[in-house]
């Protein structure tokens, strides 16, 4: 509507590339809340171009920068990460046959938007839902490395993070990401759950540690098959656009 | 080794973890990974991190609980977000609460 290069596009590849402009920019405040946490740029581009997964490198960069230990902070990326595990089977009828380059690629671009984006096309069009998933994946990595390194160079000029407020965004940023997931009441009581437990742990326990222990509780919570149905989430309701 | 060094050790392994996972589901067989369980355990854990961690990312300075300048970000950013204002918009002004509250001296 309005932009002549977005109107000659189709459905699919138009949601792909304003997806990917939207989420291209949280690579900014990434790559400035990375920098004031103490990754210098080659580190933070590093996460963006390898992780690649946008909760999970917020959460790496928060727990190096509450002083918790490398490896804390890759377990914690990882266990956000989880989900994504569960996009490939939703994208797998559209995907398959695939092999060597274009697998590996891929499989590194299979994340919430390329997943929401693909799942968003009708299943009687396969050919859409392809193109959703390598336009929104494709689009997004590009900018959100770009972006990340704009992100890391406008963090490094700031000194004090606490001064601009970016240990409230941080925080702003989490609330953004966890938010459309909100929506489930089980989920909320759960999350709730977990994290006062994160937060009674805090000043007996290494940094870190609170917020793995909140990932547990997710797991003794989700582990006994509820006894009514409704409301538990699934892995496809979870895919926030 | 140095903690520099650990840092991009913990950094390339995430990386590699993070497309093993994703890989996971692309090569498991579907019945494999549609057992009711491990979707809800998956979900569960996404949001329980995340909340978490905006929660300790709000209260919590080194392993202290603190109430400070954060608090009214957050509470700025969830006026936004329930306002559905833009991603980018809702970190920008989470940031300028807390910086503008400092400035005055008022948290």
């Amino acid at each position: 509507m309005g932009v002549p290069v977005l109107g000659r596009l189709d459905r699919a590849r138009q949601q792909a590339v304003s997806v990917s402009v939207a989420t291209g920019a949280y690579a900014l405040s990434f790559g400035a809340l990375s920098t004031a946490a103490g990754l210098d740029l080659w580190q933070t581009l590093a996460l963006s171009l390898l992780v690649f997964s946008g909760g999970s490198q917020f959460a790496f960069v928060g727990v190096i920068g509450a002083g918790g230990t490398p490896a804390l902070a890759a377990a914690t990326s990882t266990f956000l990460g989880l989900r994504n595990g569960f996009y490939g089977v939703a994208l797998a009828p559209v995907l398959r046959p695939w092999s060597g380059a274009r697998a590996m690629w891929g499989t590194q671009i299979t994340i919430d938007e390329s997943t929401a984006v693909a799942t968003a096309q009708p299943a009687s069009d396969p050919a859409a839902r392809r193109a959703g998933f390598w336009w929104t994946g494709v689009g997004v990595y590009i900018l959100w490395n770009v972006i990340t390194v704009l992100g890391a160079l406008l963090g490094q000029r700031v000194g004090d993070p606490a001064t601009w407020g970016l240990d409230a965004a941080a925080a702003a940023a989490f609330l953004g990401l966890v938010w459309p997931r909100l929506a489930n009441r089980t989920a909320l009581i759960v999350a709730a759950t977990a994290s006062a437990v994160a937060l009674a742990l805090t000043p007996f326990t290494p940094a870190g540690v609170p917020v793995m222990v909140a990932a547990v509780v997710a797991v003794i919570a989700g582990w006994p098959t509820p006894r009514r149905r409704p409301g538990m989430p699934t892995a496809e309701a979870e895919v926030a656009p | 080794m140095t903690e520099y060094a650990w840092t991009w050790v913990a950094i390339v392994g995430a990386g590699v973890a993070m497309w093993l996972v994703k890989a996971l589901g692309h090569r498991v067989p579907e019945h494999a990974l549609e057992h009711p369980r491990l979707t809800r355990i998956a979900a569960l854990v996404t949001v329980s991190l995340l909340t978490a961690l905006a929660v300790l990312q709000t209260l919590v300075s080194g392993r202290e609980i603190v109430a400070d300048a954060r608090i009214p970000a957050l509470a700025v950013a969830a006026i936004l977000l329930w306002r559905r204002a833009p991603f980018i918009v809702v970190v920008a002004a989470a940031a300028a609460t807390a910086a503008g509250l400092r400035a005055l001296g008022m948290a």
